[in-house]
């Protein structure tokens, strides 16, 4: 339950709704400290205004500044306790620019079938041990009662696949420990890790990743020890797959109109993963080539539709605005980059540009009240500074992959509209196709239906990897690494998708030494607060708005929609925030017409 | 097996622990990653569902409150930290993650929280989560490098002045019971590292073990006395001269950047999950991750460590003659003895009374 305070009726506005202030501070099953700060209208049933709101300030930025600039890769990968691996590896793309060097490419094969495992490992704990559990019998049964009913009546329509014969069987099995799904998916976190710690040594904090390539030593056990467990993931995403497609076909079925929780206007970015060694040079000068070449298409989609695949066009667009966070702004501070490597000019607030100056100050919802800046996207077509989301990452990824074409590599093949994953014949389940097909809401429920198509795709993506990587060492090119010196003077960026969406790297070297450096994470982009135009960040304004189909009254209620809102966006708030959402305090006796008072219900 | 069978002869080795029920409460609102959480969950031995769902026999029954994992949000997961200040969670386990922030440099706002104060509807920080509850924790535990000494966080130049949980409360710091601190250092803490920990003082706790031996940075010794090199596969490398002078090698790091010799740690010799992955027995440099000096004392961490020099020339010319002599060996036991042939004549040496 969240947090209430006194509940009253707004005497002023008498005859208008019950307008209830409610916050869930902190918000847990997620990574790092968030809270979220509502009002909601009970009489609309519909949650009025948000704040999300972080409480972890920790410095990276001033911090590394001065330090050598091949050590960053080793330090910002304790920025997540999650997905550093992905930080790691995009800071060694940076540094690759920096310094101008090409890994081998049985290098850039091992990294991908790392972060490959990664997504595997990431998506597969979040969705099913803490997503889960919002979708589990007990948390059904306390919120939603007529639904559990329900579940126990509809059969499920893949249980011949996946075992669980009513949906309600799908969601005893969700049950935190006790659940035999929870425990059969957290093993299963453990063996993607395995996986993982076989590319890049440890899971977090990778030890093998360097500019200019990887010490994993690569020989044929390496990959042996790598493909056996894949095919154990591959075959457990058979079932993993259809589970989720019932349970999430059930919510929009037993609760008509579900699919406006958390869905907010199709602003999404995705910034591509997984580099092709024969295209990618990490020359900003090729990046456009080497960034379509990607084996997920970066992209930013408007409104369904994908204004840009060009990874320079996306780099130069990025600015990071103030308005609501605890600091000072840079407006007049140095500018490091004036052009970048082609020429185009670098506007102040872009990374590469910016100074992070805090200021600690109490929290004010009126006026500062994070520690998250707000980052944008620039649209030149119309100039407006768009709140991109990355959806948590699956959603974002596929979309624009899917739209963009460009991906063809027989276990995966991006059509125009959807995207096909293909996963052959394992122990005890036959070769399958599964097609993620473009939703008609970025919602809650299609984030969350994402993210496992998403770890399908990841283990298809692996097996190509892996044949890849395999004819590299059959022909004998098992060199992993390639020399390079720092330069005097450089710049470089690196870009990514850290598990639950958008990563981005901007380093300037001066003197051999970082003279600047921004990672861009996506909780940022989804987590952060109204900006300096009022422009609210996407977790406000996906949970704004959002209809309350819970069944309870504002005395026990428990937000479970707002939650499945909030955690569809994969929250990582070490990588930036905390939402608060306010537990039933009566609100002032004057409301801004902008939180829709005037129509609310007596 | 009947409700009325008596209870099977067996059970009389199964004694009661001396405290039937035990909360861990796990604060994850230092400046951390919770990389420290999210490794636990990687733990086999034992893992996070053993110790909560009562598979080890002897253990009290665990009630874990971690933010990461919590069925409950908001005030609901928040009550326990209420109950555990006011004296009525006890016993229970105070887990720190991230290092603590010093609060006290600037006028106002927070570096760290959690949760919001009722009464003035501002953050609480971490650190005054820490002085309400270690008073009233049976034993309190740094997990991960950042609780422990500080860690990444704590580098040179950093804004919050932060520090690890000894800093903060003391290094001579007793819980009520008598514990010391318990830090179990690493970025992040190895999986089983922690979890083994944890379970030796539940067995504590239980009245199972005796006071957990720890060393002068209150580490587990079990765990921490040996270094990184002496459990690390390519130490024979070393002892030979043998030196990678690239990272594309499966020979010695230390003359490009390991400092396995001098780190306290097992990760080589346990690895980092199921006895797979580690760091210099995989090609990653030992950064020091474990020790209190990181990360500054290490850095720049692809340089050759200063002090490392010395004793890597010392041993090049006897590694050099060892090698060349251990070569000509090798070259004798990879050939088979001279009797085991396909020829009419037997040679082994034995003599046949009649064939």
């Amino acid at each position: 339950m969240g947090t209430t305070t006194t509940i009253e009726r707004n005497q002023e506005a008498a005859g208008k709704g019950q307008l209830v202030e409610m916050n869930w501070d902190p918000i847990t099953r997620i990574v790092g400290s968030l809270g979220i700060f509502t009002k909601i209208d009970f009489g609309k049933r519909k949650v009025a205004e948000c704040h999300s709101t972080s409480s972890i300030f920790r410095g990276y930025s001033i911090f590394m500044k001065g330090k050598d600039p091949r050590d960053s890769h080793f330090i910002t990968s304790r920025i997540c306790g999650i997905c550093g691996d992905n930080h790691a590896t995009c800071a060694t793309y940076a540094q690759n620019m920096a310094f101008g060097v090409r890994p081998p490419a049985i290098a850039e094969w091992i990294v991908n079938l790392g972060e490959a495992a990664e997504y595997m490992f990431d998506h597969n704990i979040f969705q099913d041990n803490l997503v889960g559990v919002d979708f589990c019998e007990q948390m059904v049964k306390e919120t939603n009662p007529g639904v559990f009913e329900k579940a126990e009546k509809t059969e499920s329509p893949h249980a011949g696949v996946h075992g669980y014969r009513t949906i309600a069987d799908i969601m005893r099995a969700l049950n935190p420990f006790t659940g035999a799904f929870y425990r059969e998916a957290l093993q299963m976190s453990r063996l993607t890790r395995e996986m993982f710690c076989l590319m890049e040594g440890r899971h977090v904090h990778p030890s093998t990743l360097y500019p200019g390539g990887v010490g994993t030593v690569a020989t044929v056990q390496l990959f042996t020890d790598y493909i056996v467990r894949l095919m154990k993931y591959v075959e457990f995403m058979k079932k993993v797959v259809p589970l989720h497609d019932d349970l999430f076909d059930f919510f929009y079925e037993a609760l008509p109109g579900y699919e406006e929780v958390g869905r907010r206007r199709i602003l999404l970015g995705c910034w591509g993963s997984f580099n092709d060694p024969d295209v990618c040079d990490y020359t900003y000068q090729k990046m456009t080539d080497w960034g379509r070449a990607m084996y997920v298409t970066p992209g930013v989609i408007i409104d369904g539709k994908q204004v840009t695949t060009d990874l320079v066009d996306i780099n130069l667009n990025i600015r990071i605005l103030l308005g609501s966070s605890y600091y000072d702004d840079w407006q007049n501070a140095e500018t490091f980059v004036k052009h970048d490597p082609l020429g185009n000019p670098v506007d102040q607030r872009h990374p590469w540009n910016q100074s992070t100056i805090p200021r600690p100050q109490k929290r004010d919802f009126a006026g500062k009240y994070t520690w998250v800046m707000s980052p944008r996207w620039y649209d030149k077509r119309t100039g407006d500074y768009l709140a991109l989301d990355t959806g948590g990452g699956p959603i974002a990824r596929f979309w624009s992959t899917a739209l963009a074409g460009l991906v063809d590599i027989g276990y995966i093949k991006a059509t125009g509209h959807s995207v096909k994953i293909y996963l052959p014949k394992t122990m005890s389940l036959p070769e399958t196709e599964l097609e993620w097909k473009i939703p008609k809401w970025s919602n809650a429920i299609e984030r969350d239906r994402a993210r496992t198509y998403f770890q399908a795709y990841a283990a298809a993506a692996a097996l190509h990897f892996a044949e890849k990587a395999l004819a590299e060492l059959h022909a004998g090119r098992t060199k992993t690494w390639n020399d390079f010196k720092v330069p005097e003077d450089a710049i470089g960026c690196g870009f990514h998708e850290a598990v639950r969406g958008v990563l981005s790297h901007h380093v300037v070297i001066r003197g051999k030494k970082i003279a600047n450096y921004h990672p861009y994470p996506p909780t940022p982009w989804n987590a952060n607060p109204r900006d300096i135009y009022g422009t609210p960040g996407p977790y406000e304004d996906a949970v704004q708005n959002t209809p309350i189909f819970e069944e309870n009254g504002p005395e026990n209620f428990k937000g479970i929609d707002i939650m499945r809102t909030v955690r569809s966006f994969d929250p990582c708030l070490p990588c930036g925030v905390h939402m608060y959402l306010g537990d039933g305090r009566v609100l002032e006796t004057h409301h801004s017409p902008m939180f829709g008072m005037q129509s609310s219900q007596p | 097996m009947p409700a009325h069978a008596a209870a099977p002869y067996g059970q009389i080795t199964q004694k009661k622990p001396a405290v039937a029920e035990v909360h861990i409460l796990w604060i994850t609102a230092g400046l951390g990653c919770d990389g420290d959480s999210v490794s636990i969950t990687a733990a086999t031995q034992p893992s996070i569902e053993d110790v909560v769902l009562g598979a080890i026999p002897g253990l009290p029954k665990v009630h874990l409150h971690n933010p990461v994992l919590a069925y409950e949000t908001g005030d609901e997961f928040m009550k326990y930290w209420y109950l555990a200040e006011e004296g009525k969670l006890d016993p229970f386990v105070l887990v720190v993650e991230g290092s603590i922030p010093n609060e006290k440099i600037k006028e106002e706002g927070y570096w760290a929280a959690l949760g919001t104060n009722p009464d003035t509807g501002q953050p609480i920080p971490t650190t005054e989560w820490i002085d309400r509850l270690a008073p009233k924790a049976l034993a309190v535990v740094g997990a991960g490098t950042c609780a422990t000494y500080g860690g990444i966080h704590a580098m040179e130049g950093n804004p919050t002045g932060c520090m690890g949980l000894a800093d903060y409360l003391g290094w001579g710091w007793k819980s009520k019971a008598g514990l010391p601190i318990v830090n179990v250092p690493g970025c992040p803490v190895q999986p089983d590292n922690f979890m083994e920990t944890l379970l030796y003082l539940l067995y504590q706790v239980a009245g199972r073990a005796p006071m957990i031996p720890l060393d002068e940075q209150l580490r587990p010794k079990w765990l921490f006395e040996q270094t990184v090199h002496q459990g690390c596969d390519r130490a024979g490398y070393y002892e030979e001269g043998d030196f990678a002078s690239s990272y594309n090698s499966h020979k010695c790091l230390v003359k490009i950047g390991c400092w396995g010799p001098v780190v306290n740690c097992n990760v080589p010799k346990r690895g980092w999950m199921a006895g797979l992955g580690g760091c210099p027995n995989v090609g990653g440099i030992c950064i020091g991750c474990t020790m209190p000096g990181f990360p500054d004392k290490f850095m720049p961490f692809m340089d050759e460590p200063p002090g490392g020099r010395l004793s890597s020339t010392a041993i090049a010319t006897y590694g050099k003659a060892i090698r060349t002599l251990r070569a000509v060996t090798n070259h004798t036991v990879n050939k088979e003895p001279k009797w085991r042939h396909s020829r009419s004549q037997l040679t082994t040496g034995y003599q046949p009374q009649s064939y």
